[in-house]
């Protein structure tokens, strides 16, 4: 089985030049003619020129709510990791493991509903 | 028909014993001739899928572009060539002779590498998928595991994209991008379960045969009632992960403009769209080889099947971006988190209680 992850660092340098070969071929082949105006950050309804601002103030700090969706997408991911092969031995596994991921799932669904009720899956 | 359904493993077969029979007259010992024999093997198998690939993204565009056409009364594409056929070869033309504009601002690291992110796990999650018979570039005992675990890697390509360009809706882009693939992630990896309850293997190749037999009545969604439901949690998911309308908010061109591709230009920009629609048509693939049966099927070879039931999938995704409207960002994380995955959840108990009944019926 090992020798099959071998090949699968193979098939990962593979699927690093695959999108390698076509950007370095547009380098190659495309115009360059960089203005001012053409590189400044695109922007809807303001001149640049006048407003410059507007591309420092980019990276700031972004609200608390993505943070939030990220640590109960943790939580879950992980518990996926314990159900997988839990799930693919279950036949060998009987009553006893199924009373216990019962307990385990059980868990976690008591923090999403607590999660839920206290609003944090509201987008707002 | 067994020259068609087994012509690729023939011709890999082929080349192998040819391969064996170069080396037998060389120096080498016989382990370093089997290894590279594997080596060599193993490039042929990724440059079939490296041939695949942008032959599926031609198909793709050109489809979507005629379909959805049609979807809205119009023609679609039909300049280039008989019926618009060249009209991808045309895109391509010009994705290579546009200027690559980097914005001054914009961190040009970051810029540079994401468009290559995003490919990469695309790429690699096809390497467990079996295109028919015997026809997987590796096949990985944890292929379920392993499709999961990769193809979470996409945000980080998309992230990067949001984040290096330095702009207001390309960030927004970015973030919305990422808090809508892990929310949905989860109710999609919950699903697998039920197939791995049912299959009781982790390896792709031997969920597809185990929906061998009674005549595709034993194809995981045939398995009432769970099949269904996993099946449409599953193609939700799959479709909201590829950023497919109506799940498409990461990139709503009418509020964010194009989202966190907003400042990319030329091979860049369309390198973004591969890996957009590769990763639609995995999810696609995958979806068929997880519920309906892969490569089985009557008559017409293996691959071919598996072909027909992934665009069949592919159709839908296309066929919901001509019909629906988008939707609103809270209801889209709603819909992730206060109905599929307490469905998937439920999904999974109905599962395992009737999971005696499934084994008495041969699933």
């Amino acid at each position: 089985m090992l020798d099959r992850f071998g090949l699968l660092g193979l098939f990962a340098i593979a699927a690093l030049t695959f999108p390698l070969v076509p950007i370095i071929g547009a380098l190659i082949l495309s115009p360059k003619k960089p203005s001012k105006a053409k590189m400044t950050t695109y922007e809807c309804g303001l001149e640049f020129e006048d407003f410059p601002e507007a591309a420092q103030q980019v990276w700031v700090q972004f609200r608390v709510q993505y943070y939030i969706y990220a640590l109960i997408f943790v939580v879950f991911d992980v518990e996926v990791v314990f159900l997988y092969p839990w799930a693919v031995a279950y036949n060998a596994l009987g009553l006893f493991a199924a009373v216990e991921m019962a307990i385990f799932i059980g868990i976690l669904v008591m923090a999403l509903a607590y999660a839920w009720r206290k609003g944090l899956l509201e987008w707002v | 028909m067994d020259f068609l359904n087994n012509l690729f493993t023939n011709l890999y077969d082929a080349i192998k014993l040819f391969m064996i029979d170069l080396l037998k007259g060389s120096t080498l010992t016989i382990d370093a001739q089997s290894v590279l024999v594997a080596l060599v093997m193993a490039v042929i198998a990724i440059s079939a899928i490296l041939i695949f690939a942008p032959l599926t993204m031609l198909t793709l565009t050109y489809l979507e572009r005629k379909l959805v056409g049609r979807f809205q009364s119009r023609i679609g594409a039909n300049r280039a060539g008989p019926f618009g056929l060249l009209q991808p070869f045309a895109d391509m033309i010009k994705f290579f002779i546009k200027e690559d504009i980097i914005p001054a601002n914009a961190d040009k690291l970051v810029h540079t590498l994401a468009p290559i992110a995003v490919n990469i796990p695309v790429v690699l999650a096809f390497a467990v998928l079996p295109f028919g018979k015997g026809m997987t570039a590796l096949d990985l005992n944890v292929g379920v595991l392993y499709v999961v675990a990769v193809g979470s890697l996409t945000i980080i390509g998309i992230f990067m994209a949001g984040f290096g360009s330095s702009n207001k809706f390309a960030l927004i882009g970015g973030m919305r991008a990422v808090a809508q693939i892990i929310s949905y992630e989860v109710p999609q990896v919950l699903t697998l379960v039920t197939i791995l309850l049912l299959s009781g293997t982790m390896s792709l190749n031997k969920i597809v045969e185990a929906q061998s037999g009674w005549g595709g009545m034993q194809w995981f969604i045939f398995a009432l009632p769970v099949g269904p439901i996993a099946f449409f949690i599953f193609m939700l998911a799959a479709f909201a992960e590829a950023g497919r309308v109506p799940f498409d908010l990461p990139e709503a061109e009418s509020e964010l403009t194009a989202g966190y591709f907003t400042e990319y230009s030329g091979m860049k920009f369309g390198m973004f769209y591969f890996a957009e629609f590769l990763n639609l048509f995995f999810l696609c693939a995958l979806g068929a080889t997880l519920f309906l049966g892969g490569w089985q099927g009557p008559f017409l070879p293996g691959w071919l099947w598996l072909l027909i039931k992934a665009y069949a999938l592919v159709f839908v995704a296309f066929w919901f971006r001509g019909t629906l409207p988008r939707f609103r960002i809270d209801h889209l994380m709603g819909l992730a988190w206060k109905v599929l995955v307490p469905l998937a959840l439920v999904n999974i108990f109905l599962t395992t209680v009737l999971l005696p009944v499934y084994n008495a019926l041969g699933f």
